[in-house]
Protein backbone atom coordinates (compact mmCIF):
# COMPACT_ATOMS: atom_id res chain seq x y z
CA UNK A 1 0.00 0.00 0.00
CA UNK A 2 3.21 2.22 0.21
CA UNK A 3 3.03 2.31 -3.15
CA UNK A 4 0.01 3.40 -4.07
CA UNK A 5 0.20 6.39 -1.09
CA UNK A 6 3.36 7.79 -3.11
CA UNK A 7 1.10 7.97 -6.18
CA UNK A 8 0.50 12.27 -6.71
CA UNK A 9 -2.38 13.25 -5.38
CA UNK A 10 -4.85 13.71 -8.23
CA UNK A 11 -5.15 17.16 -9.47
CA UNK A 12 -8.44 19.14 -10.42
CA UNK A 13 -9.92 19.42 -14.11
CA UNK A 14 -7.63 15.95 -14.83
CA UNK A 15 -7.57 15.64 -19.02
CA UNK A 16 -8.64 11.60 -18.11
CA UNK A 17 -12.20 12.55 -15.89
CA UNK A 18 -13.22 15.06 -18.58
CA UNK A 19 -12.25 13.51 -21.45
CA UNK A 20 -14.34 9.97 -19.47
CA UNK A 21 -17.68 12.43 -18.96
CA UNK A 22 -17.30 13.61 -22.38
CA UNK A 23 -16.78 10.03 -24.02
CA UNK A 24 -20.05 8.96 -22.45
CA UNK A 25 -22.21 12.29 -23.62
CA UNK A 26 -20.15 11.67 -27.05
CA UNK A 27 -21.05 8.17 -27.42
CA UNK A 28 -24.89 8.59 -26.35
CA UNK A 29 -24.90 11.26 -28.60
CA UNK A 30 -24.49 8.84 -31.64
CA UNK A 31 -28.09 7.45 -30.78
CA UNK A 32 -29.77 10.84 -30.56
CA UNK A 33 -27.78 13.05 -32.84
CA UNK A 34 -30.76 12.92 -35.52
CA UNK A 35 -33.12 14.65 -33.50
CA UNK A 36 -30.93 16.94 -32.14
CA UNK A 37 -29.45 18.44 -35.15
CA UNK A 38 -32.71 18.65 -36.58
CA UNK A 39 -34.17 20.74 -33.71
CA UNK A 40 -30.84 22.99 -33.83
CA UNK A 41 -30.75 23.76 -37.56
CA UNK A 42 -34.86 23.01 -37.97
CA UNK A 43 -35.43 25.91 -35.45
CA UNK A 44 -33.21 29.10 -36.56
CA UNK A 45 -33.82 28.21 -40.73
CA UNK A 46 -37.13 28.52 -39.60
CA UNK A 47 -36.80 31.79 -37.97
CA UNK A 48 -34.60 33.73 -40.81
CA UNK A 49 -37.18 32.35 -43.25
CA UNK A 50 -40.10 33.97 -41.66
CA UNK A 51 -38.06 37.01 -40.64
CA UNK A 52 -36.09 37.15 -43.75
CA UNK A 53 -39.17 36.92 -45.82
CA UNK A 54 -41.57 38.37 -43.48
CA UNK A 55 -40.16 41.46 -42.31
CA UNK A 56 -37.75 41.82 -44.99
CA UNK A 57 -40.99 42.62 -47.27
CA UNK A 58 -41.37 45.65 -45.43
CA UNK A 59 -37.78 46.91 -44.12
CA UNK A 60 -35.07 46.46 -46.78
CA UNK A 61 -32.14 47.94 -44.45
CA UNK A 62 -31.69 48.31 -40.94
CA UNK A 63 -28.76 49.57 -39.24
CA UNK A 64 -26.44 49.36 -42.65
CA UNK A 65 -27.59 46.10 -43.57
CA UNK A 66 -29.60 44.47 -45.97
CA UNK A 67 -32.32 42.99 -43.92
CA UNK A 68 -31.55 39.54 -44.24
CA UNK A 69 -28.07 39.61 -43.66
CA UNK A 70 -28.67 41.56 -40.03
CA UNK A 71 -30.95 38.32 -39.32
CA UNK A 72 -28.94 35.51 -40.69
CA UNK A 73 -26.06 37.05 -38.71
CA UNK A 74 -28.15 37.67 -35.53
CA UNK A 75 -29.69 34.18 -35.29
CA UNK A 76 -26.70 32.88 -35.32
CA UNK A 77 -26.64 33.85 -31.21
CA UNK A 78 -30.36 32.58 -31.03
CA UNK A 79 -29.06 29.12 -32.04
CA UNK A 80 -26.18 29.27 -29.58
CA UNK A 81 -28.79 30.08 -26.88
CA UNK A 82 -31.09 26.98 -28.04
CA UNK A 83 -28.70 24.93 -28.52
CA UNK A 84 -26.97 26.01 -25.39
CA UNK A 85 -29.21 26.45 -22.61
CA UNK A 86 -31.80 24.24 -23.65
CA UNK A 87 -30.60 20.81 -24.12
CA UNK A 88 -27.75 21.88 -20.77
CA UNK A 89 -30.98 22.49 -18.28
CA UNK A 90 -33.25 19.30 -19.68
CA UNK A 91 -30.20 17.11 -20.16
CA UNK A 92 -28.72 17.76 -16.42
CA UNK A 93 -32.28 17.51 -14.68
CA UNK A 94 -32.82 14.31 -16.66
CA UNK A 95 -29.64 12.73 -15.83
CA UNK A 96 -29.91 14.10 -12.39
CA UNK A 97 -33.85 12.87 -11.48
CA UNK A 98 -34.91 10.02 -13.54
CA UNK A 99 -31.10 8.52 -15.04
CA UNK A 100 -29.04 8.68 -11.91
CA UNK A 101 -26.23 9.25 -13.90
CA UNK A 102 -24.90 11.38 -11.77
CA UNK A 103 -24.73 8.65 -9.23
CA UNK A 104 -22.55 6.56 -11.34
CA UNK A 105 -20.09 8.77 -12.60
CA UNK A 106 -19.28 10.21 -9.13
CA UNK A 107 -18.91 7.56 -8.04
CA UNK A 108 -15.80 6.87 -10.66
CA UNK A 109 -13.02 9.09 -10.11
CA UNK A 110 -14.57 12.16 -11.26
CA UNK A 111 -15.61 15.12 -9.38
CA UNK A 112 -18.23 17.32 -9.59
CA UNK A 113 -15.68 20.01 -11.01
CA UNK A 114 -14.96 17.89 -13.60
CA UNK A 115 -18.45 16.76 -14.59
CA UNK A 116 -19.41 20.05 -14.60
CA UNK A 117 -16.89 21.09 -17.20
CA UNK A 118 -16.85 18.30 -19.41
CA UNK A 119 -20.55 18.57 -20.05
CA UNK A 120 -20.29 22.13 -20.87
CA UNK A 121 -17.69 22.01 -22.96
CA UNK A 122 -18.67 19.24 -25.01
CA UNK A 123 -22.06 21.48 -25.21
CA UNK A 124 -20.25 24.19 -26.19
CA UNK A 125 -18.30 22.40 -28.85
CA UNK A 126 -21.60 21.09 -30.91
CA UNK A 127 -22.87 24.59 -30.44
CA UNK A 128 -20.04 25.98 -32.63
CA UNK A 129 -21.04 23.62 -35.33
CA UNK A 130 -24.72 24.39 -34.69
CA UNK A 131 -24.36 27.92 -34.51
CA UNK A 132 -23.30 27.77 -38.27
CA UNK A 133 -25.99 26.90 -39.92
CA UNK A 134 -28.01 29.78 -40.02
CA UNK A 135 -25.24 31.28 -41.56
CA UNK A 136 -25.08 29.04 -43.96
CA UNK A 137 -28.95 29.15 -44.59
CA UNK A 138 -28.35 33.09 -44.97
CA UNK A 139 -25.55 32.43 -47.59
CA UNK A 140 -27.93 30.48 -49.30
CA UNK A 141 -30.01 34.07 -49.77
CA UNK A 142 -27.63 35.74 -50.57
CA UNK A 143 -25.37 36.75 -47.64
CA UNK A 144 -21.68 37.19 -49.07
CA UNK A 145 -19.04 35.08 -48.06
CA UNK A 146 -15.82 36.16 -45.72
CA UNK A 147 -12.99 34.91 -43.88
CA UNK A 148 -14.08 36.64 -40.72
CA UNK A 149 -16.88 34.22 -41.07
CA UNK A 150 -13.76 31.50 -40.28
CA UNK A 151 -14.16 33.30 -36.46
CA UNK A 152 -17.94 32.67 -36.05
CA UNK A 153 -17.34 28.37 -35.01
CA UNK A 154 -15.29 29.69 -32.46
CA UNK A 155 -17.67 32.51 -30.98
CA UNK A 156 -20.36 30.67 -30.90
CA UNK A 157 -18.70 27.62 -29.08
CA UNK A 158 -16.98 30.05 -26.07
CA UNK A 159 -21.00 31.77 -26.03
CA UNK A 160 -22.19 28.03 -26.15
CA UNK A 161 -20.37 27.10 -23.53
CA UNK A 162 -21.23 29.92 -21.14
CA UNK A 163 -24.90 29.19 -22.29
CA UNK A 164 -24.64 25.33 -21.05
CA UNK A 165 -22.73 26.42 -17.80
CA UNK A 166 -25.76 28.59 -16.86
CA UNK A 167 -28.89 25.95 -18.17
CA UNK A 168 -26.54 23.61 -15.40
CA UNK A 169 -27.03 26.32 -13.11
CA UNK A 170 -30.73 26.26 -13.45
CA UNK A 171 -31.06 22.75 -13.40
CA UNK A 172 -29.16 22.65 -10.32
CA UNK A 173 -31.66 25.28 -8.66
CA UNK A 174 -34.53 23.12 -10.21
CA UNK A 175 -36.88 21.65 -7.64
CA UNK A 176 -38.98 20.47 -10.03
CA UNK A 177 -39.00 20.32 -14.06
CA UNK A 178 -41.63 22.75 -14.03
CA UNK A 179 -39.50 25.97 -12.34
CA UNK A 180 -37.83 26.07 -16.02
CA UNK A 181 -40.79 27.67 -17.02
CA UNK A 182 -39.61 30.46 -14.58
CA UNK A 183 -36.50 31.12 -15.91
CA UNK A 184 -37.43 30.55 -19.10
CA UNK A 185 -40.40 33.37 -19.42
CA UNK A 186 -38.62 35.72 -17.46
CA UNK A 187 -35.70 35.38 -18.36
CA UNK A 188 -34.76 33.90 -20.96
CA UNK A 189 -37.23 34.60 -23.89
CA UNK A 190 -36.60 38.14 -23.38
CA UNK A 191 -32.99 37.92 -23.51
CA UNK A 192 -33.58 36.50 -26.92
CA UNK A 193 -35.66 39.62 -28.02
CA UNK A 194 -33.90 41.85 -26.58
CA UNK A 195 -30.79 41.29 -28.10
CA UNK A 196 -30.16 42.88 -31.44
CA UNK A 197 -31.31 39.77 -33.11
CA UNK A 198 -34.55 40.78 -35.28
CA UNK A 199 -34.21 44.76 -34.69
CA UNK A 200 -31.47 46.81 -33.65
CA UNK A 201 -31.50 48.42 -29.88
CA UNK A 202 -30.11 51.89 -30.40
CA UNK A 203 -34.25 52.80 -31.71
CA UNK A 204 -35.41 50.73 -28.15
CA UNK A 205 -36.30 53.30 -24.98
CA UNK A 206 -32.81 54.03 -22.58
CA UNK A 207 -34.14 51.69 -20.42
CA UNK A 208 -33.85 48.37 -22.88
CA UNK A 209 -30.83 49.49 -24.41
CA UNK A 210 -29.41 49.47 -20.93
CA UNK A 211 -30.74 46.10 -19.86
CA UNK A 212 -29.51 45.13 -23.66
CA UNK A 213 -25.99 45.72 -22.39
CA UNK A 214 -25.73 43.12 -19.82
CA UNK A 215 -27.10 40.44 -21.73
CA UNK A 216 -24.73 38.14 -23.16
CA UNK A 217 -26.55 37.32 -25.87
CA UNK A 218 -26.74 41.15 -27.31
CA UNK A 219 -22.44 41.04 -27.03
CA UNK A 220 -22.86 37.51 -29.18
CA UNK A 221 -24.74 39.04 -31.99
CA UNK A 222 -22.80 42.03 -31.75
CA UNK A 223 -19.41 40.17 -32.92
CA UNK A 224 -20.81 37.52 -34.95
CA UNK A 225 -22.10 40.49 -36.94
CA UNK A 226 -18.79 42.26 -36.75
CA UNK A 227 -16.99 38.98 -37.47
CA UNK A 228 -18.63 38.82 -40.90
CA UNK A 229 -19.01 42.40 -41.89
CA UNK A 230 -15.71 43.79 -40.18
CA UNK A 231 -14.86 43.65 -36.87
CA UNK A 232 -14.74 47.48 -34.80
CA UNK A 233 -11.33 47.25 -33.21
CA UNK A 234 -12.20 47.76 -29.01
CA UNK A 235 -16.00 47.74 -29.40
CA UNK A 236 -15.32 44.06 -30.28
CA UNK A 237 -12.32 43.47 -27.38
CA UNK A 238 -15.25 44.69 -25.01
CA UNK A 239 -17.68 42.01 -26.16
CA UNK A 240 -15.33 39.27 -26.38
CA UNK A 241 -14.34 40.00 -22.71
CA UNK A 242 -17.63 40.11 -21.60
CA UNK A 243 -18.68 37.11 -23.17
CA UNK A 244 -15.71 35.36 -21.64
CA UNK A 245 -16.47 36.77 -18.01
CA UNK A 246 -20.00 35.17 -18.23
CA UNK A 247 -19.16 32.08 -19.54
CA UNK A 248 -16.47 32.34 -16.30
CA UNK A 249 -19.27 33.41 -13.98
CA UNK A 250 -21.89 30.78 -15.59
CA UNK A 251 -19.08 27.58 -15.13
CA UNK A 252 -17.96 28.87 -11.47
CA UNK A 253 -22.07 29.26 -9.98
CA UNK A 254 -23.02 25.68 -12.36
CA UNK A 255 -20.29 24.15 -10.10
CA UNK A 256 -21.08 25.32 -6.83
CA UNK A 257 -25.03 24.61 -7.22
CA UNK A 258 -24.35 20.94 -8.54
CA UNK A 259 -22.04 20.45 -5.67
CA UNK A 260 -24.78 21.67 -3.49
CA UNK A 261 -27.28 19.11 -5.46
CA UNK A 262 -24.63 16.07 -5.75
CA UNK A 263 -22.87 16.08 -2.21
CA UNK A 264 -24.90 16.03 0.70
CA UNK B 1 -2.42 -0.60 6.79
CA UNK B 2 -4.61 -3.83 6.76
CA UNK B 3 -7.79 -2.94 6.24
CA UNK B 4 -9.70 -1.75 3.10
CA UNK B 5 -12.16 0.32 4.69
CA UNK B 6 -11.99 1.89 8.08
CA UNK B 7 -14.56 4.17 9.64
CA UNK B 8 -14.40 5.52 13.32
CA UNK B 9 -17.34 7.44 15.06
CA UNK B 10 -18.91 8.05 11.68
CA UNK B 11 -21.36 10.42 12.21
CA UNK B 12 -24.05 12.11 9.36
CA UNK B 13 -26.88 14.34 10.49
CA UNK B 14 -29.75 15.45 7.66
CA UNK B 15 -31.51 18.30 9.61
CA UNK B 16 -32.55 16.77 12.97
CA UNK B 17 -32.49 13.28 11.48
CA UNK B 18 -28.75 11.56 12.54
CA UNK B 19 -28.89 9.42 9.96
CA UNK B 20 -25.32 7.49 11.30
CA UNK B 21 -24.61 7.94 14.82
CA UNK B 22 -20.76 7.09 15.30
CA UNK B 23 -20.48 4.16 13.48
CA UNK B 24 -17.24 2.08 13.66
CA UNK B 25 -16.34 -0.33 10.62
CA UNK B 26 -13.59 -2.54 9.54
CA UNK B 27 -13.44 -4.65 6.61
CA UNK B 28 -9.92 -6.13 6.42
CA UNK B 29 -8.20 -6.55 2.96
CA UNK B 30 -9.68 -9.79 1.31
CA UNK B 31 -12.61 -9.96 3.26
CA UNK B 32 -16.53 -10.07 2.18
CA UNK B 33 -17.98 -7.68 5.02
CA UNK B 34 -22.36 -7.59 5.24
CA UNK B 35 -23.71 -4.36 6.41
CA UNK B 36 -27.32 -5.58 7.31
CA UNK B 37 -29.91 -3.74 9.03
CA UNK B 38 -33.57 -2.56 8.38
CA UNK B 39 -34.77 0.19 5.87
CA UNK B 40 -33.65 3.30 7.07
CA UNK B 41 -30.62 2.06 9.44
CA UNK B 42 -28.15 4.00 7.54
CA UNK B 43 -26.54 1.66 5.20
CA UNK B 44 -26.81 3.49 1.78
CA UNK B 45 -26.33 7.02 3.64
CA UNK B 46 -22.73 4.87 4.78
CA UNK B 47 -22.05 3.38 1.54
CA UNK B 48 -22.43 7.08 0.21
CA UNK B 49 -20.27 8.53 2.47
CA UNK B 50 -17.34 5.97 1.10
CA UNK B 51 -17.56 7.66 -2.17
CA UNK B 52 -17.58 11.05 -0.53
CA UNK B 53 -20.85 11.62 -2.22
CA UNK B 54 -22.07 12.04 1.62
CA UNK B 55 -19.93 14.23 3.77
CA UNK B 56 -19.69 13.15 7.05
CA UNK B 57 -20.35 15.24 9.93
CA UNK B 58 -17.93 13.64 12.38
CA UNK B 59 -15.31 10.35 12.56
CA UNK B 60 -12.12 9.63 10.56
CA UNK B 61 -13.33 7.75 7.31
CA UNK B 62 -10.32 5.72 5.56
CA UNK B 63 -10.47 4.00 2.35
CA UNK B 64 -7.11 1.64 0.68
CA UNK B 65 -5.69 3.99 2.70
CA UNK B 66 -6.87 7.28 1.49
CA UNK B 67 -8.46 9.68 3.83
CA UNK B 68 -12.04 10.51 2.93
CA UNK B 69 -13.13 13.36 1.86
CA UNK B 70 -10.34 15.31 0.35
CA UNK B 71 -8.32 11.99 -1.31
CA UNK B 72 -11.71 10.63 -2.71
CA UNK B 73 -10.77 10.72 -5.80
CA UNK B 74 -7.48 7.95 -5.46
CA UNK B 75 -9.37 6.22 -3.40
CA UNK B 76 -12.26 5.71 -6.04
CA UNK B 77 -9.72 4.95 -8.68
CA UNK B 78 -9.30 1.51 -7.49
CA UNK B 79 -12.87 0.99 -5.95
CA UNK B 80 -15.42 -0.53 -8.28
CA UNK B 81 -19.16 0.73 -6.82
CA UNK B 82 -22.20 -1.06 -7.77
CA UNK B 83 -25.30 1.06 -6.73
CA UNK B 84 -28.47 0.18 -5.57
CA UNK B 85 -30.90 1.80 -8.37
CA UNK B 86 -29.85 0.66 -11.68
CA UNK B 87 -28.44 3.65 -13.58
CA UNK B 88 -27.18 1.94 -16.58
CA UNK B 89 -27.64 4.03 -19.95
CA UNK B 90 -30.45 2.18 -21.29
CA UNK B 91 -30.32 4.14 -24.69
CA UNK B 92 -27.18 2.86 -25.04
CA UNK B 93 -25.68 -0.99 -25.78
CA UNK B 94 -24.24 -3.50 -23.54
CA UNK B 95 -20.71 -3.13 -24.89
CA UNK B 96 -21.49 1.03 -24.82
CA UNK B 97 -22.36 0.93 -21.50
CA UNK B 98 -18.86 -0.80 -20.84
CA UNK B 99 -17.26 1.44 -22.96
CA UNK B 100 -17.71 4.17 -21.54
CA UNK B 101 -16.93 3.18 -17.85
CA UNK B 102 -13.96 1.77 -19.18
CA UNK B 103 -13.22 5.58 -20.08
CA UNK B 104 -14.39 7.03 -16.98
CA UNK B 105 -12.22 4.47 -14.43
CA UNK B 106 -8.90 5.31 -16.72
CA UNK B 107 -8.84 1.26 -18.04
CA UNK B 108 -6.10 2.28 -20.46
CA UNK B 109 -6.73 2.71 -24.21
CA UNK B 110 -4.69 -0.56 -25.11
CA UNK B 111 -6.43 -2.66 -22.23
CA UNK B 112 -10.19 -1.35 -22.97
CA UNK B 113 -11.10 -4.37 -25.72
CA UNK B 114 -9.54 -7.03 -23.24
CA UNK B 115 -11.12 -5.14 -20.03
CA UNK B 116 -14.45 -5.30 -22.01
CA UNK B 117 -14.63 -8.76 -22.86
CA UNK B 118 -13.68 -9.93 -19.58
CA UNK B 119 -16.58 -8.26 -18.29
CA UNK B 120 -18.69 -9.41 -20.92
CA UNK B 121 -17.16 -12.61 -20.11
CA UNK B 122 -17.94 -12.61 -16.24
CA UNK B 123 -21.74 -11.23 -16.80
CA UNK B 124 -22.40 -14.70 -19.61
CA UNK B 125 -23.82 -10.98 -21.77
CA UNK B 126 -21.36 -11.77 -24.67
CA UNK B 127 -24.09 -12.98 -26.75
CA UNK B 128 -26.30 -10.12 -25.90
CA UNK B 129 -23.39 -7.30 -26.36
CA UNK B 130 -25.03 -5.35 -29.16
CA UNK B 131 -28.37 -5.11 -27.68
CA UNK B 132 -29.16 -2.45 -26.13
CA UNK B 133 -29.77 -1.97 -22.40
CA UNK B 134 -33.49 -1.59 -22.28
CA UNK B 135 -33.96 -5.11 -23.79
CA UNK B 136 -32.39 -6.64 -21.18
CA UNK B 137 -33.80 -8.64 -18.20
CA UNK B 138 -33.74 -7.54 -14.97
CA UNK B 139 -31.18 -10.10 -13.99
CA UNK B 140 -28.94 -9.34 -16.92
CA UNK B 141 -29.42 -5.51 -15.84
CA UNK B 142 -28.14 -5.97 -12.62
CA UNK B 143 -24.72 -8.72 -13.87
CA UNK B 144 -23.92 -5.84 -16.64
CA UNK B 145 -24.28 -3.28 -13.62
CA UNK B 146 -22.04 -5.77 -11.17
CA UNK B 147 -19.18 -6.25 -13.86
CA UNK B 148 -19.53 -2.13 -15.03
CA UNK B 149 -18.03 -1.80 -11.79
CA UNK B 150 -14.81 -4.34 -12.23
CA UNK B 151 -13.44 -3.03 -15.74
CA UNK B 152 -10.37 -1.83 -13.77
CA UNK B 153 -9.63 -4.64 -11.83
CA UNK B 154 -10.60 -2.71 -8.60
CA UNK B 155 -9.52 -4.04 -5.13
CA UNK B 156 -12.20 -3.11 -3.58
CA UNK B 157 -16.00 -3.15 -4.32
CA UNK B 158 -18.95 -1.81 -2.58
CA UNK B 159 -22.36 -3.76 -3.08
CA UNK B 160 -25.41 -1.55 -2.52
CA UNK B 161 -28.04 -3.79 -2.11
CA UNK B 162 -26.87 -5.83 -4.66
CA UNK B 163 -29.85 -8.57 -5.23
CA UNK B 164 -33.01 -6.03 -3.94
CA UNK B 165 -36.28 -6.72 -6.37
CA UNK B 166 -34.80 -10.04 -7.70
CA UNK B 167 -36.24 -13.26 -8.41
CA UNK B 168 -35.18 -15.83 -5.94
CA UNK B 169 -33.37 -17.93 -8.73
CA UNK B 170 -31.75 -14.46 -10.30
CA UNK B 171 -30.75 -13.85 -6.93
CA UNK B 172 -28.65 -17.15 -6.79
CA UNK B 173 -26.51 -16.36 -9.90
CA UNK B 174 -25.09 -13.35 -9.16
CA UNK B 175 -24.24 -14.60 -5.48
CA UNK B 176 -22.46 -17.01 -7.52
CA UNK B 177 -21.24 -14.19 -9.15
CA UNK B 178 -19.74 -12.33 -6.19
CA UNK B 179 -18.67 -15.43 -4.02
CA UNK B 180 -16.21 -15.41 -7.77
CA UNK B 181 -14.73 -11.96 -6.98
CA UNK B 182 -14.56 -13.44 -2.72
CA UNK B 183 -12.57 -16.18 -4.19
CA UNK B 184 -10.17 -13.84 -6.39
CA UNK B 185 -9.21 -11.86 -2.90
CA UNK B 186 -11.10 -8.85 -3.94
CA UNK B 187 -12.23 -6.83 -0.80
CA UNK B 188 -15.90 -6.34 -0.65
CA UNK B 189 -18.82 -4.47 1.68
CA UNK B 190 -22.12 -5.28 0.95
CA UNK B 191 -24.77 -3.48 2.49
CA UNK B 192 -28.29 -5.75 2.32
CA UNK B 193 -31.37 -6.61 4.36
CA UNK B 194 -31.50 -10.22 3.09
CA UNK B 195 -30.32 -12.07 5.66
CA UNK B 196 -29.68 -15.69 4.09
CA UNK B 197 -27.57 -13.30 1.27
CA UNK B 198 -25.23 -12.15 4.30
CA UNK B 199 -25.28 -15.58 5.96
CA UNK B 200 -23.63 -17.31 2.69
CA UNK B 201 -21.34 -14.70 1.45
CA UNK B 202 -19.84 -12.32 4.26
CA UNK B 203 -16.90 -13.34 6.24
CA UNK B 204 -18.01 -10.71 8.88
CA UNK B 205 -21.59 -8.90 9.39
CA UNK B 206 -22.30 -5.95 11.23
CA UNK B 207 -25.35 -5.51 11.92
CA UNK B 208 -27.50 -1.89 11.72
CA UNK B 209 -29.95 -0.21 13.78
CA UNK B 210 -30.74 3.30 13.90
CA UNK B 211 -27.19 4.71 12.83
CA UNK B 212 -25.60 2.59 14.74
CA UNK B 213 -23.49 -0.82 14.72
CA UNK B 214 -25.31 -3.43 17.67
CA UNK B 215 -23.30 -6.19 16.75
CA UNK B 216 -20.28 -7.24 14.89
CA UNK B 217 -19.10 -10.98 14.35
CA UNK B 218 -19.03 -13.72 11.90
CA UNK B 219 -22.68 -15.34 11.11
CA UNK B 220 -21.27 -18.29 13.15
CA UNK B 221 -19.97 -16.30 15.96
CA UNK B 222 -23.56 -14.09 16.13
CA UNK B 223 -25.53 -16.47 16.41
CA UNK B 224 -23.72 -18.62 18.81
CA UNK B 225 -23.78 -15.15 20.98
CA UNK B 226 -27.24 -14.13 21.10
CA UNK B 227 -29.36 -16.75 19.97
CA UNK B 228 -27.56 -20.31 20.90
CA UNK B 229 -27.32 -22.99 19.10
CA UNK B 230 -31.15 -24.25 19.13
CA UNK B 231 -34.65 -22.15 19.28
CA UNK B 232 -37.91 -24.35 19.91
CA UNK B 233 -40.86 -22.86 17.69
CA UNK B 234 -44.13 -23.05 19.68
CA UNK B 235 -47.24 -22.57 17.71
CA UNK B 236 -50.44 -21.91 19.32
CA UNK B 237 -53.27 -19.43 19.89
CA UNK B 238 -52.56 -15.73 20.08
CA UNK B 239 -53.14 -16.12 24.57
CA UNK B 240 -51.06 -19.27 24.56
CA UNK B 241 -48.25 -17.02 22.46
CA UNK B 242 -48.29 -14.22 24.82
CA UNK B 243 -48.38 -16.40 27.93
CA UNK B 244 -45.66 -18.90 26.74
CA UNK B 245 -43.77 -15.10 26.19
CA UNK B 246 -44.37 -14.20 29.44
CA UNK B 247 -42.92 -16.87 31.24
CA UNK B 248 -40.00 -16.22 28.71
CA UNK B 249 -39.28 -13.32 30.26
CA UNK B 250 -39.00 -14.21 33.76
CA UNK B 251 -37.03 -16.38 33.17
CA UNK B 252 -35.03 -14.60 30.96
CA UNK B 253 -34.98 -16.16 27.90
CA UNK B 254 -34.68 -14.38 24.32
CA UNK B 255 -38.10 -14.52 22.23
CA UNK B 256 -39.14 -12.98 18.84
CA UNK B 257 -42.40 -13.55 16.41
CA UNK B 258 -42.11 -15.88 13.72
CA UNK B 259 -45.14 -15.38 12.10
CA UNK B 260 -47.85 -17.80 13.63
CA UNK B 261 -45.42 -18.83 16.30
CA UNK B 262 -42.82 -17.89 18.72
CA UNK B 263 -39.56 -18.75 18.92
CA UNK B 264 -37.52 -19.33 22.34
CA UNK B 265 -33.64 -19.27 21.53
CA UNK B 266 -31.13 -20.02 23.84
CA UNK B 267 -33.04 -23.17 23.93
CA UNK B 268 -29.98 -25.67 24.80
CA UNK B 269 -31.70 -28.89 25.54
CA UNK B 270 -32.58 -27.98 28.88
CA UNK B 271 -35.72 -26.27 27.92
CA UNK B 272 -39.06 -28.31 28.30
CA UNK B 273 -41.64 -26.79 26.11
CA UNK B 274 -43.32 -28.41 23.23
CA UNK B 275 -42.32 -27.01 20.15
CA UNK B 276 -40.47 -27.37 17.00
CA UNK B 277 -36.75 -27.63 18.14
CA UNK B 278 -34.75 -26.68 15.20
CA UNK B 279 -31.04 -24.70 14.35
CA UNK B 280 -30.63 -20.79 14.76
CA UNK B 281 -30.15 -18.40 12.16
CA UNK B 282 -29.10 -15.13 11.35
CA UNK B 283 -32.54 -13.80 11.23
CA UNK B 284 -32.91 -14.55 15.03
CA UNK B 285 -30.34 -12.19 15.75
CA UNK B 286 -31.35 -9.65 13.45
CA UNK B 287 -34.63 -9.71 14.58
CA UNK B 288 -33.56 -9.60 18.29
CA UNK B 289 -31.21 -7.00 18.22
CA UNK B 290 -32.93 -4.59 15.78
CA UNK B 291 -36.40 -5.59 17.21
CA UNK B 292 -37.59 -5.03 13.55
CA UNK B 293 -39.13 -7.90 11.34
CA UNK B 294 -37.63 -8.48 7.58
CA UNK B 295 -39.66 -6.87 5.22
Amino acid sequence: MAAARAQPRLGRLERAALQGVMVRELVNYSSFWRSSTFSSTVDPTIYLLAFGFGFGSLVSRVAGYDYIDFVGTGIVATTVLFSGAFPAMYGTFVKYEFQHTYDAILAAPVDTEELVTAEALWIGARTGVYGCVPMLVAMVFGLDPSWGMLLVPLIAALAGFGWACFGIFIAARAKGIESFSYWQSGLLTPMFLVAGTFFPLNQLPQWAQVLGNVNPLFHCVEIVRHAVFGFEGWEDIGHLAFLIAFALVAWRLAIRFMERKLIV
Amino acid sequence: MSSAIKLTGFVKRFGSLTAVDGLDLDVPFGQCVGLLGPNGAGKSTTMKALTAQVIGDEGELEVLGYRLPEDSKQARASMGVVPQLDNLDVSLTVEQNLLVFAHLYRVPAAERKAAIERALGIANLAHRRKDKVDKLSGGMRRRLLIVRALLHEPRLVLLDEPTVGLDPQVRQELWALIDRLRSEGVSILMSTHYIEEAERLCDTVTIMSHGKAVAVGSPRALIHEHAGPEAIEVYGSPTRLAELEGVARTRGWSTRRTGTSVSVLHANGDIDLDGERRITNLEDVFVLLTGEEIS
